[in-house]
């Protein structure tokens, strides 16, 4: 049996819980998730403003703090911090903790390869639309293919402390132990699948532990000490999904049927780099306080192609806000919201959408929210996003002269304009299998 | 007998790009019956009217006696682009406990 925790279900994820999990407890293998949809491209973006930077941050100085625990417990790091840049992120580790061993997994970045994609006839068509990527070419800001476990158990093999990668996929993560520790082979379909499960369980980090539960919610004991998931992984594919003991929070099958459902489209082809797995498969069973054992997971052949993470310049946008109090404050707002569009109208202002939300009223819920008579106060939210970055800083501008020329009882304006921001927007395509072929380096 | 969907199940949601995801878990399995008969993607697609400009699909999943329900173009737009507080979905799935549901046998 191998234990495989996760510390860090986002870059943003508590700093303190990588440390814990090493600290506090047994664990063989610590898994740490930086990248979502997006973040490739704000990372590719670092690094055109500078040549050393375009990973996560935050994660050799967190080497630097468990370096001395990793090797007196024998802790192995698998990580995609190396975000497009992982050689100087490796390198950044190594000065933090000199006596740690770093192997990078490289090859996913395609970011200069596009043309060449293109030229092969690949049209790299946005999955959600249908859109050849040619639409968006010169806009394109990064390009990377989510890659394997596989190539994470070869890294470890060469008996690196820390195996670092970029857009590995995150399931991947947890899966690679289990291959380089029980030796399992590129048709071992269903404890591919099954590892892959594990993965995803464990990837969000306490969305498995009882945060984000709807369940007993307000039960869940000691959420400020809560403890992130640890999957005790057997050679046969089973295994269980536990935290440390004394930590907080809950692992309860209902809490891990939340995490399973988590991002999920058709159940029964959960697709991963190495396999895909059936969902409907899995089979739950609470078998202690805090355990749950996974069991029943079958896989199958994996696909012909990898998923491809694209991330493109749309534009710009601004959202900004304003609170009108009691009495008639969902009415305050309303006016207040016409007040600026009248005056976006006048100025021949144009974007591609103007979106107006009434924050303690119907923001989250939209039409199925119940009507609140009357609110002790209502926050305007608007939005604006377009093409033309002038017209949406003018935007920014216009939302704090309310305060003197609109409805009685506005405030909460006191940050100020808010910002501009730049719309880095997600294509998601596919490419053969065989154009992505991934290298080992090590450094230490 | 009817009651709010919050009475016999559980729910989480999250985002694919322009899609959202609405997972539906019954508390007890002799629920799961009731809620698949009259949890329809129909229903959830006239439930959120306006909101779900897209097509409802819903998978199942009875070994964790649970509905996986995708609605598309659902998010504004969805991640970056999207300009709601919930870009991403979060809430999609609390705001689906108030349907009310028949649970007669």
């Amino acid at each position: 049996m191998i234990r495989i925790a996760n510390g860090q279900g986002f870059w943003g994820d508590w700093l303190e819980a990588p440390v814990r999990l090493v600290e506090q407890g047994p664990i063989d293998y610590l898994t740490l998730d930086y990248l979502a949809e997006v973040t490739m491209s704000i990372l590719q973006k670092q690094r055109q403003a500078d040549p050393s930077l375009g990973y996560a941050r935050d994660f050799p100085p967190l080497i630097g703090r468990i370096a001395k625990s990793m090797l007196d417990r024998n802790v192995r790091v698998i990580a995609n911090a190396g975000g497009v840049n992982p050689i100087a992120c490796a390198e950044a580790v190594r000065k933090a903790a000199p006596g740690i061993k770093v192997a990078i997994v490289l090859g996913d970045d395609v970011f200069g390869r596009i043309d060449e994609f293109l030229a092969k006839g690949y049209r790299m068509a946005n999955l959600d639309t249908g859109e050849p990527v040619t639409a968006v070419r010169d806009r394109i800001l990064s390009a990377n293919a989510y890659s394997g476990a596989f190539p994470l158990a070869d890294a470890l093999a060469t008996g690196a402390h820390v195996v670092l990668a970029g857009r590995a996929a995150d399931p991947a993560l947890a899966l690679a132990p289990m291959i380089h520790h029980f030796g399992w082979g590129a048709i071992d379909w269903d404890k591919l699948a099954s590892g892959s499960v594990a993965g995803h369980i464990i990837e969000c980090g306490t969305q498995t532990t009882g945060g984000n539960c709807q369940v007993d919610w307000q039960t869940i004991p000691d959420m400020g000490n809560i403890g992130y998931p640890i999957v005790e992984a057997e050679p046969d594919g089973t295994f269980v999904v536990t935290k440390h003991p004394r930590t907080g929070g809950r692992v309860h099958s209902d809490v891990v049927k939340e995490q399973l459902l988590y991002e999920l489209g058709d159940p029964k082809n959960f697709i991963a780099p190495d396999c895909i797995a059936d969902f409907t498969t899995i089979h739950l069973e609470d078998i202690g306080p805090d355990r749950v054992r996974v069991s029943g997971v079958r896989g199958r052949d994996r696909p012909a192609n990898l998923k491809l993470s694209i991330s493109y310049a749309n534009g710009w946008k601004a959202m900004g806000t304003m609170v009108y109090s009691w009495p008639q404050a969902l009415e305050k707002a309303r006016i207040a919201d016409r007040i600026v569009r009248t005056r976006l109208e006048s100025l021949g202002l144009r974007f591609e959408e103007i979106y107006t939300e009434f924050l303690g009223s119907s923001a989250c819920h939209g039409p199925v929210a119940h009507a609140c008579p009357d609110p002790p106060e209502v926050q305007l939210r608007i939005g604006v996003r377009g093409d033309d970055r002038k017209a949406v800083d003018r935007f920014t501008r216009e939302l704090i002269p309310l305060v003197l020329s609109g409805p009685p009882g506005a405030t909460g304006y006191g940050e100020g304009r808010p910002p501009v921001r730049e719309i880095v927007a997600y294509w998601p395509a596919l490419i053969p299998r065989e154009e992505i072929r991934p290298s080992i380096e090590v450094l230490g | 007998m009817k009651v709010p969907l919050a009475k016999i199940a559980h729910t989480r949601s999250g985002d694919k790009g322009d899609t959202c995801n609405v997972g539906v878990i019954v508390y007890d399995a002799r629920y799961y019956p009731a809620l698949v008969r009259e949890l329809t993607a129909e229903r959830v697609k006239s439930f959120f009217g306006e909101w779900v400009k897209g097509k409802v699909e819903r998978f199942e999943l009875p070994n964790l006696g649970a509905l996986n329900f995708l609605l598309h173009e659902a998010l504004g737009g969805g991640g970056t682009v999207s300009l709601r507080i919930d870009a991403q979905g979060k809430t999609f799935g609390a705001a689906l406990l108030r349907l009310e549901i028949d649970i007669s046998e």
